[in-house]
């Protein structure tokens, strides 16, 4: 709980200014884009949380290091926005043919109650099979979350359910674990496809 | 603002039933493509359906409400993404179609939820959805259910 409200001081300590140059940052992302310290991702190197991919293994940030990796995250109870999300992704990974197979695809669940190691194995088996899902009890989800800087939020639902509002956009990295960009949540392919190679790209130059 | 209604190759599984009475204002001349939905894992998690929403006619309509025997609680819900990239869904508006307007039910943004699935959603199945209008009148369309990973009612 308290962390959570951490992760919301985050999202709203930095406010009216940080807010307009967000929205410049999340769709120019140029190099010259002002970064309004603290939404940046941290570099994977310096996050710190330990989880269990869908097979069980036991995995963390340091897991992805090495290859440019790819995070985002959802609940597998999600109607819209994940199915979505994921079939956009597999979409992409599917343009990028044999390069994807050099990539960490990770989707991170917000919601560990119901998202049981079980339950993400057999959800992303219905996508890209490049494609890990991660859980883990709650204190590490939130760890994660905050650590990417992003957050999410339990909903109730008028049937007694509840829904989970997320950050959906998918974060790069490459294979030294420094963010590259973000893609938005409903980022034209042709946008997209050009955003993973560069983390590909920037993978092959770090190692020149 | 050109909500265009492709045409494709789709049969468009149109079954605009129980019509009978031509009483209504508006809603019979509401005409609904490209209709389509994502298979379910069992009943536990919501679904959704996309569909396109014309209205041919000369009066302007309002969707109220949806009904279907696959879902308890069907409803319009509504996408959103904030500047900080955070996305939530919450029920939407009451839908308003003027003459010769359409609105596009697709991922991202409207959509039809299906709360508490009667049965699971198995893909090559169709379901029957109805629209209900502010008129009284009722649209039932036949929804193709298109596996987990579909990105629109051709893939």
């Amino acid at each position: 709980m308290q962390r959570r409200h951490v992760v919301q001081y985050g999202a709203a300590g930095v406010g009216a200014v940080a807010l307009m140059l967000g929205v410049g940052w999340w769709r120019v992302d140029g190099p010259g884009a002002p970064k309004p310290a603290g939404q940046r991702p941290l570099p994977l190197s310096a996050m710190d949380f330990r989880l269990t991919d869908h097979e069980g293994n036991k995995v963390g940030p340091e897991t992805l290091i090495g290859r440019p990796t790819m995070v985002f995250f959802g609940f597998t109870y999600c109607p819209e926005v994940c199915p979505t999300t994921l079939s956009d992704i597999s979409g992409w990974l599917e343009d990028l043919g044999d390069d994807a197979a050099r990539m960490n695809v990770v989707f991170i669940t917000v919601d560990p109650e119901r998202d049981t190691a079980e339950a993400m194995a057999e959800y992303v088996g219905y996508f890209h099979p490049a494609i890990r899902g991660w859980t883990g009890p709650e204190d590490q989800i939130s760890r994660a979350v905050e650590a990417f800087r992003a957050s999410y939020e339990r909903v109730p639902t008028e049937g007694g359910d509840y829904t989970m509002n997320h950050t959906a956009s998918v974060f790069l990295f490459d294979a030294k674990g420094e963010l590259v960009t973000m893609i938005d949540y409903h980022e034209p392919r042709e946008f997209a496809v050009p955003k993973i190679r560069r983390a590909l790209t920037e993978d092959v130059e770090g190692a020149t | 603002m050109t909500k265009l209604t492709y045409i494709n190759g789709l049969p468009l599984v149109l079954l605009l039933s129980g019509m009978s009475t031509p009483a209504f204002a508006g809603s019979e001349d509401v005409v609904v493509e490209n209709a389509w939905s994502r298979a379910s894992i069992g009943v536990n998690r919501p679904g959704a359906a996309y569909m396109t929403v014309r209205n041919t006619g000369e009066d302007t309509i309002t969707l109220t409400g949806l009904t279907t025997p696959l879902a308890v609680m069907p409803q319009i819900h509504e996408t959103k993404t904030n500047a900080d990239g955070v996305s939530s869904m919450a029920p939407a508006d009451e839908i308003t179609i003027e003459p010769g307007q359409s609105v596009a039910l697709e991922p991202g943004g409207l959509h039809a939820m299906l709360m508490k699935l009667q049965n699971p959603m198995i893909e090559g199945e169709t379901f029957p959805l109805t629209l209900t209008f502010s008129d009284g009148g009722e649209v039932t369309v036949e929804v193709p259910i298109l596996g987990i990973a579909a990105r629109g009612p051709e893939s």
